[in-house]
Protein backbone atom coordinates (compact mmCIF):
# COMPACT_ATOMS: atom_id res chain seq x y z
CA UNK A 1 0.00 0.00 0.00
CA UNK A 2 2.75 2.17 0.67
CA UNK A 3 4.52 2.00 -2.22
CA UNK A 4 1.13 2.30 -4.15
CA UNK A 5 0.80 5.30 -2.65
CA UNK A 6 4.22 7.05 -3.45
CA UNK A 7 3.65 6.01 -6.98
CA UNK A 8 0.37 7.63 -6.75
CA UNK A 9 2.41 10.63 -4.96
CA UNK A 10 5.29 10.73 -7.58
CA UNK A 11 2.65 11.13 -10.08
CA UNK A 12 0.56 13.69 -8.97
CA UNK A 13 3.99 15.86 -7.56
CA UNK A 14 5.53 14.93 -11.24
CA UNK A 15 3.10 17.02 -12.90
CA UNK A 16 3.31 20.65 -13.38
CA UNK A 17 0.01 21.95 -13.20
CA UNK A 18 0.10 20.48 -9.77
CA UNK A 19 2.16 23.40 -8.53
CA UNK A 20 -0.65 25.82 -10.39
CA UNK A 21 -2.33 25.60 -7.23
CA UNK A 22 0.34 26.49 -5.27
CA UNK A 23 1.35 29.58 -6.65
CA UNK A 24 -2.21 30.68 -7.13
CA UNK A 25 -2.66 30.10 -3.33
CA UNK A 26 0.25 31.86 -3.00
CA UNK A 27 -0.35 35.07 -5.37
CA UNK A 28 -3.51 35.24 -3.94
CA UNK A 29 -2.99 35.59 0.09
CA UNK A 30 -0.02 37.85 -1.07
CA UNK A 31 -2.65 40.00 -3.27
CA UNK A 32 -4.66 40.21 -0.46
CA UNK A 33 -1.71 41.17 2.51
CA UNK A 34 -1.03 43.44 0.29
CA UNK A 35 -3.98 45.49 -0.39
CA UNK A 36 -4.72 44.83 3.59
CA UNK A 37 -1.51 46.30 4.34
CA UNK A 38 -1.89 49.50 2.73
CA UNK A 39 -5.65 49.94 2.41
CA UNK A 40 -6.76 47.38 5.64
CA UNK A 41 -8.57 50.78 7.21
CA UNK A 42 -10.96 51.02 4.50
CA UNK A 43 -12.08 47.25 4.76
CA UNK A 44 -12.55 47.35 8.49
CA UNK A 45 -14.23 50.43 8.81
CA UNK A 46 -16.95 48.41 6.70
CA UNK A 47 -16.90 45.80 8.42
CA UNK A 48 -16.80 47.72 11.17
CA UNK A 49 -19.77 50.64 10.41
CA UNK A 50 -22.04 48.72 12.52
CA UNK A 51 -20.48 49.62 16.01
CA UNK A 52 -17.96 52.72 14.81
CA UNK A 53 -21.42 55.08 16.00
CA UNK A 54 -20.87 53.64 19.29
CA UNK A 55 -17.76 53.01 19.91
CA UNK A 56 -14.39 54.15 19.80
CA UNK A 57 -13.06 51.46 17.59
CA UNK A 58 -9.05 50.93 17.43
CA UNK A 59 -8.57 50.34 13.81
CA UNK A 60 -4.46 50.19 13.69
CA UNK A 61 -4.76 47.16 16.69
CA UNK A 62 -7.70 45.33 15.23
CA UNK A 63 -5.78 45.16 11.83
CA UNK A 64 -3.39 42.38 12.99
CA UNK A 65 -1.84 39.09 11.66
CA UNK A 66 -4.87 36.89 13.06
CA UNK A 67 -7.42 39.10 11.58
CA UNK A 68 -5.78 39.14 8.44
CA UNK A 69 -5.60 35.54 8.10
CA UNK A 70 -8.87 34.43 8.89
CA UNK A 71 -9.95 37.21 5.96
CA UNK A 72 -7.61 35.04 3.92
CA UNK A 73 -9.33 31.81 5.09
CA UNK A 74 -12.82 33.21 4.77
CA UNK A 75 -12.37 34.18 0.65
CA UNK A 76 -10.02 31.66 0.02
CA UNK A 77 -11.77 28.69 1.46
CA UNK A 78 -14.33 29.01 -0.88
CA UNK A 79 -11.97 28.96 -3.61
CA UNK A 80 -10.07 26.02 -2.78
CA UNK A 81 -12.21 23.22 -3.59
CA UNK A 82 -11.89 24.38 -7.26
CA UNK A 83 -8.39 23.80 -6.93
CA UNK A 84 -8.86 20.42 -4.54
CA UNK A 85 -11.04 19.12 -7.97
CA UNK A 86 -8.18 19.75 -10.11
CA UNK A 87 -6.04 17.24 -8.74
CA UNK A 88 -8.50 14.96 -7.16
CA UNK A 89 -11.07 15.33 -10.54
CA UNK A 90 -7.65 13.95 -12.48
CA UNK A 91 -6.78 10.66 -10.52
CA UNK A 92 -8.99 8.17 -12.38
CA UNK A 93 -9.91 9.87 -15.52
CA UNK A 94 -6.27 11.24 -16.25
CA UNK A 95 -4.63 7.50 -16.59
CA UNK A 96 -8.01 6.86 -18.62
CA UNK A 97 -7.51 9.79 -20.91
CA UNK A 98 -3.25 8.86 -21.44
CA UNK A 99 -4.49 5.08 -21.61
CA UNK A 100 -2.42 3.78 -18.70
CA UNK A 101 -5.30 2.91 -16.82
CA UNK A 102 -5.89 -0.81 -18.54
CA UNK A 103 -1.71 -1.06 -17.88
CA UNK A 104 -2.60 -0.03 -14.23
CA UNK A 105 -5.13 -2.48 -13.37
CA UNK A 106 -3.28 -5.55 -15.12
CA UNK A 107 -0.69 -5.33 -12.31
CA UNK A 108 -1.09 -7.54 -9.40
CA UNK A 109 -3.25 -5.50 -7.03
CA UNK A 110 -6.83 -4.88 -6.34
CA UNK A 111 -8.60 -2.42 -7.12
CA UNK A 112 -9.91 -1.81 -3.97
CA UNK A 113 -6.07 -0.78 -2.94
CA UNK A 114 -5.51 0.82 -6.03
CA UNK A 115 -8.23 3.05 -5.37
CA UNK A 116 -7.39 3.56 -1.36
CA UNK A 117 -4.28 4.73 -2.59
CA UNK A 118 -5.02 7.32 -5.24
CA UNK A 119 -7.66 8.71 -2.79
CA UNK A 120 -5.16 9.06 0.15
CA UNK A 121 -2.60 10.47 -2.55
CA UNK A 122 -5.47 13.34 -3.26
CA UNK A 123 -5.93 13.63 0.54
CA UNK A 124 -2.47 14.47 1.00
CA UNK A 125 -2.21 16.77 -1.85
CA UNK A 126 -5.20 18.52 -0.38
CA UNK A 127 -3.32 18.56 3.09
CA UNK A 128 -0.24 20.36 1.77
CA UNK A 129 -1.99 22.60 0.03
CA UNK A 130 -3.87 23.69 3.28
CA UNK A 131 -0.43 23.35 5.27
CA UNK A 132 0.80 25.74 2.57
CA UNK A 133 -2.07 27.89 2.94
CA UNK A 134 -1.39 27.80 6.85
CA UNK A 135 2.24 28.80 6.57
CA UNK A 136 1.15 31.99 4.04
CA UNK A 137 -1.64 33.30 5.63
CA UNK A 138 -1.24 32.55 9.81
CA UNK A 139 2.59 32.95 9.88
CA UNK A 140 3.10 35.61 7.32
CA UNK A 141 0.21 37.37 8.11
CA UNK A 142 1.94 37.25 11.64
CA UNK A 143 5.21 38.47 10.59
CA UNK A 144 3.85 41.63 8.49
CA UNK A 145 0.86 42.52 10.81
CA UNK A 146 2.21 41.68 14.45
CA UNK A 147 -0.32 39.77 16.85
CA UNK A 148 -3.32 41.04 18.71
CA UNK A 149 -6.43 40.26 20.21
CA UNK A 150 -9.00 39.35 17.23
CA UNK A 151 -12.06 40.62 16.47
CA UNK A 152 -14.33 39.11 13.19
CA UNK A 153 -17.73 40.30 12.40
CA UNK A 154 -20.79 37.64 12.29
CA UNK A 155 -24.09 38.46 11.12
CA UNK A 156 -25.52 39.57 14.27
CA UNK A 157 -22.38 40.16 16.59
CA UNK A 158 -19.36 40.71 16.68
CA UNK A 159 -16.59 38.35 18.84
CA UNK A 160 -13.48 39.61 20.46
CA UNK A 161 -10.80 36.66 21.31
CA UNK A 162 -7.91 37.05 23.55
CA UNK A 163 -4.48 36.56 21.51
CA UNK A 164 -3.59 34.08 23.75
CA UNK A 165 -6.68 31.88 23.02
CA UNK A 166 -6.23 31.79 19.41
CA UNK A 167 -3.60 29.84 17.80
CA UNK A 168 -5.81 26.27 19.09
CA UNK A 169 -8.26 27.65 17.64
CA UNK A 170 -6.58 28.06 13.71
CA UNK A 171 -5.56 24.28 14.28
CA UNK A 172 -8.96 23.50 15.30
CA UNK A 173 -9.78 25.27 12.36
CA UNK A 174 -7.24 23.64 9.38
CA UNK A 175 -7.62 20.57 10.65
CA UNK A 176 -11.38 20.78 9.69
CA UNK A 177 -10.91 22.39 6.85
CA UNK A 178 -8.69 19.48 5.72
CA UNK A 179 -11.77 17.46 6.21
CA UNK A 180 -14.24 19.62 4.17
CA UNK A 181 -11.50 19.98 1.64
CA UNK A 182 -11.08 16.12 1.86
CA UNK A 183 -15.11 15.72 0.69
CA UNK A 184 -14.93 17.99 -2.30
CA UNK A 185 -11.61 15.41 -3.02
CA UNK A 186 -13.72 12.47 -2.65
CA UNK A 187 -16.56 14.14 -4.90
CA UNK A 188 -14.06 14.25 -7.99
CA UNK A 189 -12.49 11.17 -7.35
CA UNK A 190 -16.00 9.31 -7.17
CA UNK A 191 -16.62 11.45 -10.60
CA UNK A 192 -13.50 10.89 -12.11
CA UNK A 193 -14.17 7.35 -12.41
CA UNK A 194 -16.99 7.64 -14.49
CA UNK A 195 -15.02 9.56 -17.16
CA UNK A 196 -12.27 9.07 -19.77
CA UNK A 197 -10.75 12.66 -19.73
CA UNK A 198 -9.87 15.10 -16.49
CA UNK A 199 -12.14 17.85 -17.74
CA UNK A 200 -15.69 16.43 -17.02
CA UNK A 201 -15.09 15.35 -13.62
CA UNK A 202 -13.34 18.73 -12.27
CA UNK A 203 -15.82 20.64 -14.13
CA UNK A 204 -18.77 18.63 -13.05
CA UNK A 205 -17.08 18.72 -9.25
CA UNK A 206 -16.33 22.86 -9.66
CA UNK A 207 -20.40 23.11 -10.65
CA UNK A 208 -21.69 20.84 -7.58
CA UNK A 209 -19.74 22.92 -5.18
CA UNK A 210 -20.97 26.40 -6.78
CA UNK A 211 -24.43 25.25 -6.96
CA UNK A 212 -24.49 23.78 -3.76
CA UNK A 213 -22.73 26.32 -1.87
CA UNK A 214 -25.12 29.15 -3.38
CA UNK A 215 -28.61 26.89 -2.13
CA UNK A 216 -26.42 26.78 1.20
CA UNK A 217 -26.04 30.27 1.64
CA UNK A 218 -29.36 31.44 0.67
CA UNK A 219 -32.07 32.22 3.07
CA UNK A 220 -34.86 30.47 1.66
CA UNK A 221 -37.54 28.69 4.07
CA UNK A 222 -38.32 26.34 1.80
CA UNK A 223 -34.71 24.71 2.34
CA UNK A 224 -33.65 25.98 5.48
CA UNK A 225 -34.98 22.57 7.17
CA UNK A 226 -35.46 20.61 4.16
CA UNK A 227 -32.76 20.20 1.85
CA UNK A 228 -29.52 22.59 3.78
CA UNK A 229 -28.96 20.72 6.44
CA UNK A 230 -28.40 17.23 4.33
CA UNK A 231 -25.79 19.54 1.94
CA UNK A 232 -22.19 18.90 2.31
CA UNK A 233 -21.60 22.22 1.73
CA UNK A 234 -23.94 23.46 4.57
CA UNK A 235 -21.26 21.86 6.55
CA UNK A 236 -17.80 23.09 5.00
CA UNK A 237 -17.95 26.34 7.09
CA UNK A 238 -18.09 25.04 10.35
CA UNK A 239 -14.09 25.57 10.61
CA UNK A 240 -15.68 29.00 11.72
CA UNK A 241 -17.61 27.23 14.76
CA UNK A 242 -14.15 27.13 16.66
CA UNK A 243 -13.94 31.00 16.43
CA UNK A 244 -17.30 31.33 18.03
CA UNK A 245 -17.14 31.75 22.13
CA UNK A 246 -19.75 30.64 24.61
CA UNK A 247 -21.07 34.12 26.43
CA UNK A 248 -21.90 34.19 30.13
CA UNK A 249 -24.89 35.41 31.84
CA UNK A 250 -23.71 38.99 31.63
CA UNK A 251 -22.62 38.83 28.05
CA UNK A 252 -18.98 38.26 28.29
CA UNK A 253 -17.35 36.11 25.95
CA UNK A 254 -15.62 33.12 27.79
CA UNK A 255 -11.83 32.34 26.95
CA UNK A 256 -11.24 28.74 25.63
CA UNK A 257 -14.74 27.78 24.89
CA UNK A 258 -16.35 26.96 21.78
CA UNK A 259 -20.19 28.43 21.24
CA UNK A 260 -21.80 25.11 19.96
CA UNK A 261 -19.34 22.42 19.63
CA UNK A 262 -21.46 18.91 19.22
CA UNK A 263 -23.17 21.16 15.75
CA UNK A 264 -19.73 21.14 14.70
CA UNK A 265 -18.97 17.46 15.84
CA UNK A 266 -22.28 16.89 13.86
CA UNK A 267 -20.79 18.75 10.92
CA UNK A 268 -18.25 16.89 10.69
CA UNK A 269 -19.40 13.62 11.07
CA UNK A 270 -21.92 15.08 7.70
CA UNK A 271 -18.35 15.57 6.18
CA UNK A 272 -16.86 12.11 7.28
CA UNK A 273 -19.91 10.95 6.13
CA UNK A 274 -19.91 11.66 2.55
CA UNK A 275 -16.44 11.16 2.40
CA UNK A 276 -17.23 7.34 2.97
CA UNK A 277 -20.12 7.50 0.50
CA UNK A 278 -18.11 8.93 -2.29
CA UNK A 279 -15.43 6.87 -1.79
CA UNK A 280 -16.87 3.76 -1.32
CA UNK A 281 -19.24 4.22 -4.40
CA UNK A 282 -16.27 4.92 -6.22
CA UNK A 283 -14.37 1.55 -5.21
CA UNK A 284 -17.48 -0.68 -6.19
CA UNK A 285 -18.24 1.28 -9.35
CA UNK A 286 -14.64 1.36 -10.59
CA UNK A 287 -14.32 -2.55 -9.03
CA UNK A 288 -17.39 -3.34 -11.57
CA UNK A 289 -15.71 -1.10 -14.51
CA UNK A 290 -15.02 -2.43 -17.56
CA UNK A 291 -12.01 -0.50 -18.70
CA UNK A 292 -11.60 -0.53 -22.02
CA UNK A 293 -9.79 2.50 -22.43
CA UNK B 1 -31.18 83.14 24.35
CA UNK B 2 -29.46 80.93 26.80
CA UNK B 3 -30.58 83.64 29.59
CA UNK B 4 -33.51 83.25 28.44
CA UNK B 5 -34.07 79.99 28.50
CA UNK B 6 -32.79 79.46 31.89
CA UNK B 7 -35.21 81.96 33.31
CA UNK B 8 -37.84 80.20 31.69
CA UNK B 9 -36.80 76.83 33.28
CA UNK B 10 -36.00 78.55 36.56
CA UNK B 11 -40.22 79.65 37.04
CA UNK B 12 -40.86 76.47 35.71
CA UNK B 13 -39.07 74.75 38.85
CA UNK B 14 -40.47 77.38 41.11
CA UNK B 15 -44.18 75.94 39.81
CA UNK B 16 -43.58 72.32 40.09
CA UNK B 17 -40.80 72.68 42.93
CA UNK B 18 -40.78 75.46 45.46
CA UNK B 19 -37.55 74.22 46.89
CA UNK B 20 -35.88 74.73 43.54
CA UNK B 21 -35.97 78.61 44.48
CA UNK B 22 -32.23 77.37 46.49
CA UNK B 23 -30.93 77.35 43.02
CA UNK B 24 -27.61 78.88 44.79
CA UNK B 25 -27.97 76.13 47.44
CA UNK B 26 -27.42 73.66 44.96
CA UNK B 27 -24.25 75.66 43.35
CA UNK B 28 -23.26 75.43 46.82
CA UNK B 29 -23.06 71.77 46.53
CA UNK B 30 -22.24 71.14 43.45
CA UNK B 31 -18.87 73.67 44.46
CA UNK B 32 -18.66 71.68 47.21
CA UNK B 33 -18.48 68.15 45.48
CA UNK B 34 -16.16 70.25 42.82
CA UNK B 35 -13.53 71.00 45.39
CA UNK B 36 -13.78 67.56 46.76
CA UNK B 37 -13.06 66.47 42.69
CA UNK B 38 -10.53 68.87 42.44
CA UNK B 39 -8.10 67.07 45.06
CA UNK B 40 -7.28 64.79 42.57
CA UNK B 41 -5.10 66.23 39.81
CA UNK B 42 -4.08 63.18 38.15
CA UNK B 43 -4.20 59.45 38.70
CA UNK B 44 -4.28 55.92 37.18
CA UNK B 45 -6.19 52.82 38.00
CA UNK B 46 -5.55 49.48 37.23
CA UNK B 47 -9.07 48.07 36.62
CA UNK B 48 -11.10 44.75 35.35
CA UNK B 49 -13.10 46.26 32.22
CA UNK B 50 -16.58 44.18 31.73
CA UNK B 51 -18.62 44.98 28.38
CA UNK B 52 -22.43 43.72 28.26
CA UNK B 53 -23.54 44.90 24.60
CA UNK B 54 -26.25 42.50 22.73
CA UNK B 55 -23.97 42.47 19.82
CA UNK B 56 -20.57 42.38 21.49
CA UNK B 57 -19.06 39.33 22.52
CA UNK B 58 -16.34 40.47 24.25
CA UNK B 59 -13.90 38.87 27.00
CA UNK B 60 -13.66 40.80 30.28
CA UNK B 61 -10.60 42.66 30.04
CA UNK B 62 -7.54 44.15 32.43
CA UNK B 63 -7.42 47.71 31.50
CA UNK B 64 -5.91 50.73 32.89
CA UNK B 65 -7.62 54.22 33.37
CA UNK B 66 -5.68 57.38 33.30
CA UNK B 67 -6.76 61.10 34.25
CA UNK B 68 -5.41 64.64 34.32
CA UNK B 69 -6.89 67.86 34.77
CA UNK B 70 -8.52 69.68 33.02
CA UNK B 71 -10.07 66.77 30.81
CA UNK B 72 -7.60 64.26 29.76
CA UNK B 73 -9.32 60.68 30.23
CA UNK B 74 -7.71 57.57 28.37
CA UNK B 75 -8.69 54.12 29.04
CA UNK B 76 -5.88 51.57 27.88
CA UNK B 77 -6.09 48.08 27.56
CA UNK B 78 -2.09 47.18 26.79
CA UNK B 79 -2.44 43.30 26.78
CA UNK B 80 -5.04 43.35 24.17
CA UNK B 81 -7.97 45.61 22.68
CA UNK B 82 -10.87 47.34 24.26
CA UNK B 83 -13.46 48.71 22.41
CA UNK B 84 -14.31 51.65 24.77
CA UNK B 85 -17.95 53.33 24.01
CA UNK B 86 -18.50 56.83 22.83
CA UNK B 87 -19.17 59.15 26.05
CA UNK B 88 -16.76 57.18 28.06
CA UNK B 89 -15.35 60.34 28.99
CA UNK B 90 -18.37 61.37 31.10
CA UNK B 91 -16.59 58.18 33.59
CA UNK B 92 -14.37 61.61 34.76
CA UNK B 93 -17.01 63.68 36.69
CA UNK B 94 -14.46 66.28 36.50
CA UNK B 95 -15.56 66.44 32.64
CA UNK B 96 -19.27 67.60 33.68
CA UNK B 97 -18.30 70.34 35.62
CA UNK B 98 -16.02 71.82 33.30
CA UNK B 99 -16.59 75.51 32.69
CA UNK B 100 -19.88 77.67 33.47
CA UNK B 101 -22.92 76.00 34.16
CA UNK B 102 -25.82 76.83 36.05
CA UNK B 103 -27.28 74.16 38.87
CA UNK B 104 -30.69 73.57 39.59
CA UNK B 105 -31.80 72.21 42.86
CA UNK B 106 -34.60 69.17 41.50
CA UNK B 107 -34.65 67.89 45.02
CA UNK B 108 -34.16 64.29 46.58
CA UNK B 109 -34.71 60.91 45.58
CA UNK B 110 -33.51 57.60 46.56
CA UNK B 111 -30.84 55.88 44.68
CA UNK B 112 -29.53 52.41 46.07
CA UNK B 113 -31.51 52.65 49.29
CA UNK B 114 -29.48 56.11 49.85
CA UNK B 115 -31.31 59.45 50.12
CA UNK B 116 -29.76 61.68 47.28
CA UNK B 117 -29.93 65.12 45.91
CA UNK B 118 -30.94 65.71 42.34
CA UNK B 119 -29.12 68.64 40.99
CA UNK B 120 -29.59 69.56 37.39
CA UNK B 121 -26.40 71.48 35.79
CA UNK B 122 -27.13 73.40 32.39
CA UNK B 123 -23.84 74.27 30.79
CA UNK B 124 -23.32 77.88 30.18
CA UNK B 125 -21.86 76.99 26.45
CA UNK B 126 -24.89 77.23 23.69
CA UNK B 127 -22.47 75.15 21.68
CA UNK B 128 -21.06 72.45 23.63
CA UNK B 129 -21.60 68.79 23.18
CA UNK B 130 -23.64 68.14 27.18
CA UNK B 131 -26.68 69.20 26.97
CA UNK B 132 -27.64 68.59 30.51
CA UNK B 133 -26.25 67.09 33.28
CA UNK B 134 -27.98 65.60 35.91
CA UNK B 135 -26.13 64.52 39.19
CA UNK B 136 -27.78 62.32 42.05
CA UNK B 137 -25.62 63.85 44.95
CA UNK B 138 -25.20 61.93 48.80
CA UNK B 139 -24.93 65.06 50.49
CA UNK B 140 -23.20 63.98 53.61
CA UNK B 141 -19.99 62.44 51.81
CA UNK B 142 -20.46 65.05 48.85
CA UNK B 143 -19.85 62.14 47.01
CA UNK B 144 -21.96 61.71 43.06
CA UNK B 145 -23.75 58.20 43.45
CA UNK B 146 -25.07 58.46 39.61
CA UNK B 147 -24.89 60.80 37.05
CA UNK B 148 -27.16 61.25 33.57
CA UNK B 149 -25.91 63.24 30.52
CA UNK B 150 -27.79 64.24 27.15
CA UNK B 151 -24.93 65.22 25.05
CA UNK B 152 -25.34 67.02 21.51
CA UNK B 153 -24.43 63.70 18.98
CA UNK B 154 -24.27 60.56 21.01
CA UNK B 155 -27.51 60.81 23.16
CA UNK B 156 -27.88 59.86 26.74
CA UNK B 157 -25.32 58.02 29.02
CA UNK B 158 -25.74 57.27 32.86
CA UNK B 159 -22.81 56.30 35.21
CA UNK B 160 -23.18 54.75 38.96
CA UNK B 161 -20.99 55.28 40.97
CA UNK B 162 -19.96 52.56 44.05
CA UNK B 163 -17.92 53.77 46.36
CA UNK B 164 -14.93 52.58 49.31
CA UNK B 165 -11.41 53.17 50.24
CA UNK B 166 -11.06 56.44 47.46
CA UNK B 167 -14.05 58.17 48.71
CA UNK B 168 -12.13 60.50 50.38
CA UNK B 169 -10.49 61.80 47.11
CA UNK B 170 -14.30 60.83 45.21
CA UNK B 171 -13.10 58.28 43.40
CA UNK B 172 -15.05 55.10 42.75
CA UNK B 173 -14.06 51.39 43.59
CA UNK B 174 -16.48 50.57 40.88
CA UNK B 175 -19.04 52.51 38.55
CA UNK B 176 -21.10 51.23 35.72
CA UNK B 177 -21.28 53.17 32.43
CA UNK B 178 -24.57 52.65 30.64
CA UNK B 179 -25.38 53.90 26.77
CA UNK B 180 -27.53 54.23 24.08
CA UNK B 181 -25.81 51.35 21.08
CA UNK B 182 -27.65 51.34 17.32
CA UNK B 183 -28.66 48.21 15.68
CA UNK B 184 -25.92 46.01 14.20
CA UNK B 185 -26.21 43.81 11.34
CA UNK B 186 -24.30 42.67 8.17
CA UNK B 187 -25.24 41.01 5.41
CA UNK B 188 -24.94 36.97 4.66
CA UNK B 189 -22.94 37.84 1.50
CA UNK B 190 -20.18 39.74 3.32
CA UNK B 191 -19.90 37.90 6.59
CA UNK B 192 -20.13 33.50 5.45
CA UNK B 193 -21.62 32.57 8.63
CA UNK B 194 -21.54 29.10 9.85
CA UNK B 195 -24.81 28.79 10.80
CA UNK B 196 -25.07 25.63 13.22
CA UNK B 197 -28.91 26.50 13.75
CA UNK B 198 -28.67 27.38 16.99
CA UNK B 199 -29.15 31.01 16.08
CA UNK B 200 -32.92 31.47 14.63
CA UNK B 201 -34.48 31.86 17.64
CA UNK B 202 -32.76 35.11 18.13
CA UNK B 203 -33.20 36.52 14.43
CA UNK B 204 -36.94 38.03 15.53
CA UNK B 205 -35.60 39.14 18.63
CA UNK B 206 -36.42 42.62 19.76
CA UNK B 207 -32.66 44.53 19.32
CA UNK B 208 -31.33 45.63 22.61
CA UNK B 209 -30.40 49.40 22.70
CA UNK B 210 -28.59 49.59 25.91
CA UNK B 211 -25.18 48.65 26.40
CA UNK B 212 -23.57 48.92 29.69
CA UNK B 213 -19.70 48.91 30.84
CA UNK B 214 -18.31 47.92 33.90
CA UNK B 215 -15.18 48.97 35.44
CA UNK B 216 -13.47 47.48 38.69
CA UNK B 217 -10.76 49.75 40.29
CA UNK B 218 -8.22 47.83 41.84
CA UNK B 219 -5.54 50.44 42.80
CA UNK B 220 -5.48 54.22 41.94
CA UNK B 221 -2.07 56.02 42.10
CA UNK B 222 -3.40 59.56 42.73
CA UNK B 223 -1.28 62.56 42.01
CA UNK B 224 1.65 61.41 41.20
CA UNK B 225 1.45 62.53 37.49
CA UNK B 226 0.58 61.11 34.08
CA UNK B 227 2.65 61.47 30.72
CA UNK B 228 1.82 63.39 27.94
CA UNK B 229 2.25 60.30 25.56
CA UNK B 230 -0.70 58.08 27.49
CA UNK B 231 -3.27 60.13 26.36
CA UNK B 232 -2.02 60.38 22.39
Amino acid sequence: MWILLQIELFKIFRRPRTYISFAAIASMILIIQLGLKFDGKSYLQLLMSGISDSFYVPYELILNGYLVAFVILNTLLIHVPLLVALVAGDMVAGEANMGTLRLLVTRPVSRTRLMLAKFTASVIYTVMLLVWMAFLALLLSMLFFGTNDMIIARNDVMEQIGRNDILWRYFAAFGYAAVALSTVAALAFLLSVFAENSIGPIVSTISIVIVLTILSEMKIPLYDNTVKPYLFTSHMLAWKGFFYSKASGDGQAIPGSVENLPAILRSLAVLLSYIALFVTTAIVVFRKKDILS
Amino acid sequence: MQTLKLYGLYLFCLLIRPEAAFCQDATDLVQKVKAKLDQVNDYQADGTMKTNVSFLKVPQAQVKVYFRKPDNFRIRNDQGISLVPKGAVSISLNNLMKGRFTALDMGTETADGQKVRVIKLLPADDNGEIVLSTLYVDEGRLLILKARTTTRESGTYEVDMYYGKYAAYALPDRIVFTFNTKDYKLPKGITFDYDDGSRKNTENKVAETKGRVEIIYHDYLINKGVPDALFH
